[in-house]
């Protein structure tokens, strides 16, 4: 059997003698959709950041495809195929849209720091990265400096910067909060629309969003994992519903 | 499929080119042509510059250690070159300084681009300390206080090219102004061009896209230097001799205003800057005395009532004259510029009184301003200039209403054209 997609072992964080994650064992097969929920406070966000390589682990190990990644740079985990969102939309805000979701595709085309290609010329680039500027429909708005797009457009091409590189692995923080009803179940189609192929790992807080999504789910609480299951099963789980979901069921 | 380069952008910078070539043929006097010169390298200078503020957010204050570097090897090859010790054309001597540039780029860029901002900006000013200490201490390279001293007279010259005569200079230098203008701006339109101004926005945001920002500032760092270098090469040249101050801190200091005065958000900006920082160091020097402090006072206006420098001003115009609306805005212009010339009028003669004022002249203080005898002993006269200053601030006052008013009846015409 493959490595999974995505695999923790022990993985723990302390900031000073605050420990932030104690312990999480986590595996994510490819192809999977895995929502992360848990209060807040619960290490959810910086759990994100050991993974992407924002943060170093202070013990345990993380695993891309086999390959351990824990401890490389954030760029180069990026060039493995592991590609993340921030809660707080992150993007080239003095930057058109278009621009902005070329610098996030021209590394994966192979141009890296050249200084001998004409940007505009590279067909590859281009072609790419008006599929994605497409796919998150923002093909009229293509030139529209980032800094000024609506929340929700910007939340839209931060996830498009995400999955630009062509990741396999992609980890969204909170993609819809802040959102209006009608603009969350945009922002589901587009998830859903955009990590078809890929293996999803997301955080979020909308429990609607959650289960609409996500084929298995891990509760965090307190830097630990408590359950891991699919939809049905943490809606069933004693644990979860007296550590979490307890106050949010009718 | 491969685009070719638009015939617009061609067509442009065969017009500069052509603006190159007929300068010389208006201004035909000594003095012009070697400002001209000065131009033409201050130019590559604060272009190159820009890659570093402009494009990559690195306020470097250390600049001119690469625009020296490369003036002092180019100066040491012409020396070589006219001993005989090896066969190179001047014409591409520049080349030796934009490579010396690149490697001190390389090395010492690998220390200050570890950190961006407020650390990378103390960094270099401590390189750049360095280095100028480096200058006086090792005589034998920098030639200690007076400077090395060369000769662009020699080697064979190519195609009857000498370098004797200023305006083969002059054409050697806008030649490269040229080719180097040409590579800085397609520099912009590459990816690592692109991902600087990635990583002036958002570093962060660069390495989870797959790069990391300390390599693009580096290289970034490395390439303006190779530019720096050239137009220090060139300076060589020009000067027939460089001292510890062409790579000391006013230098530096320098190439910040040039940058700034033209505008950094905008490629051309630096351009606008150099040519007119060059202008007013070389003209305003030979009226007054206090053109420093003038110098000064006008940097100090543009960063505070246009931080875009002037770059901005005139981009922000350029809505207006796609609309076809400029005529409606000059006769504000026109009244604001009779109200600042009033003020300044009274401004100037205040400072010009207190110089001669503090000047050492035994017979009289007294001197000739626009054809009027001013006399700094006599009271009446401070008292006329300061009127005349206080006149002119509230004409500008009242000019500025006029001038927000205009614009603020163009702005819906504009709207409605669908320009802005």
């Amino acid at each position: 059997m493959a490595a999974p997609a995505l695999q923790l072992h022990d993985v723990r964080k302390s900031f000073g003698r605050t420990a932030i994650i104690n312990g999480v064992n986590l595996a994510i097969e490819a192809g999977e959709r895995h929502a992360i929920i848990g209060p807040n406070g619960a290490g959810k966000s910086t759990l994100f950041n050991l993974i992407s390589g924002r943060f170093g682990v202070s013990s345990g190990r993380i695993e891309l495809h086999g390959g351990i990644i824990s401890g490389l740079e954030p760029e180069v985990i990026n060039r493995k195929g592991l590609a993340r969102s921030f809660q707080i939309t992150n993007i080239f805000p003095r930057m058109s849209v278009y621009e902005n979701v070329r610098c996030a595709v021209l590394w994966s085309q192979g141009y890296r720091y050249s200084f001998w290609h004409r940007v505009d010329a590279l067909e590859s680039v281009r072609e790419r990265t008006e599929g994605i500027v497409e796919l998150i429909g923002m093909t009229k708005r293509r030139e529209r400096m980032a800094g000024v797009l609506t929340y929700a457009e910007q939340r839209a091409l931060e996830i498009g910067v995400t999955i630009a590189g062509g990741a396999n692995v992609v980890l969204l923080d909170e993609p819809t909060a802040g959102m209006s009803r009608s603009e969350t179940d945009e922002a589901v189609d587009l998830i859903r629309k955009v990590t078809e192929g890929r293996t999803l790992v997301m955080v979020e807080h909308d429990m609607g969003v959650v289960f609409d999504l996500a084929d298995r789910i891990s509760v965090l609480v307190y830097g630990e994992i408590i359950a891991t299951g699919t939809p049905e099963e943490i809606r069933a789980n004693e644990a979860v519903k007296e550590a979490y979901l307890g106050t949010e069921e009718h | 499929m491969t685009r070719v380069l638009s015939t617009r952008r061609i067509a442009f910078w065969i017009a500069v080119a052509l603006v190159f070539a007929g300068l010389p043929l208006i201004f035909k006097q000594s003095f012009a042509l070697s400002m001209l010169s000065q131009m033409g390298i201050a130019v590559i200078f604060a272009l190159s510059y820009n890659m570093l503020l402009g494009q990559t957010g690195l306020l470097s204050f250390g600049h001119a250690v690469y625009f020296g570097l490369g003036a002092f090897f180019c100066a040491h090859a012409l020396n070589f070159i006219g001993a005989g010790t090896f066969w190179f054309p001047v014409t591409l001597v520049p080349l030796i300084g934009g490579v010396a540039g690149l490697l001190f780029g390389l090395l010492l860029g690998f220390v200050t681009t570890r950190r961006a901002g407020t650390p990378f900006a103390m960094i270099s000013l401590g390189i750049a300390e360095m280095v100028a200490a480096s200058a006086l201490m090792f005589t034998t390279f920098f030639g200690g206080e007076g400077g090395i001293s060369t000769n662009r007279q020699v080697g064979k010259g190519v195609l009857g090219l000498t370098y004797g005569p200023q305006i083969q200079v002059y054409y050697l230098i806008a030649g490269w102004c040229l080719v180097t203008m040409i590579a800085m701006f397609a520099l912009t339109r590459t990816p690592l061009g692109r991902m600087a101004n990635a990583v002036r926005d958002n570093p962060e945001r660069a390495k989870f896209v797959g790069y990391n920002p300390t390599r693009v500032r580096w290289f970034m760092m490395a390439l303006a230097s190779f530019f720096a270098g050239i137009g220090g090469g060139l300076a060589a040249i020009n000067y027939e001799i460089v001292t510890a101050e062409t790579l000391g801190l006013v230098a530096s200091g320098n190439v910040v205003l040039m940058a700034f005065i033209g505008g950094i958000g905008h490629f051309w900006g630096p351009i606008i800057g150099a040519v007119l920082v060059t202008l007013l160091q070389s003209a305003l020097s030979n009226y007054t005395q206090a053109w420093l402090l003038y110098f000064g006072l006008f940097f100090l206006v543009i960063i505070m009532f246009s931080p875009g420098g002037i770059a901005n001003l005139i981009a922000l115009h350029k809505p207006v004259w796609n609309a076809g609306l400029t005529k409606r805005l000059l006769p504000s212009y026109a009244m604001s510029a009779a109200a600042g010339a009033v003020m300044l009028a009274g401004f100037f003669a205040l400072i010009e009184m207190i110089y001669h004022y503090e000047a050492k002249e035994t017979s009289s203080k007294a001197f000739s301003y626009f054809g009027l005898e001013l006399d700094p002993t006599s009271a009446g006269y401070w008292v006329g200039a300061a009127v005349v200053m206080a006149i002119g601030l509230v004409l500008v006052f009242g000019a500025k209403k006029f001038v927000s008013r205009a614009w603020e009846d163009i702005t819906p015409e504009m709207q409605r054209q669908g320009v802005i």
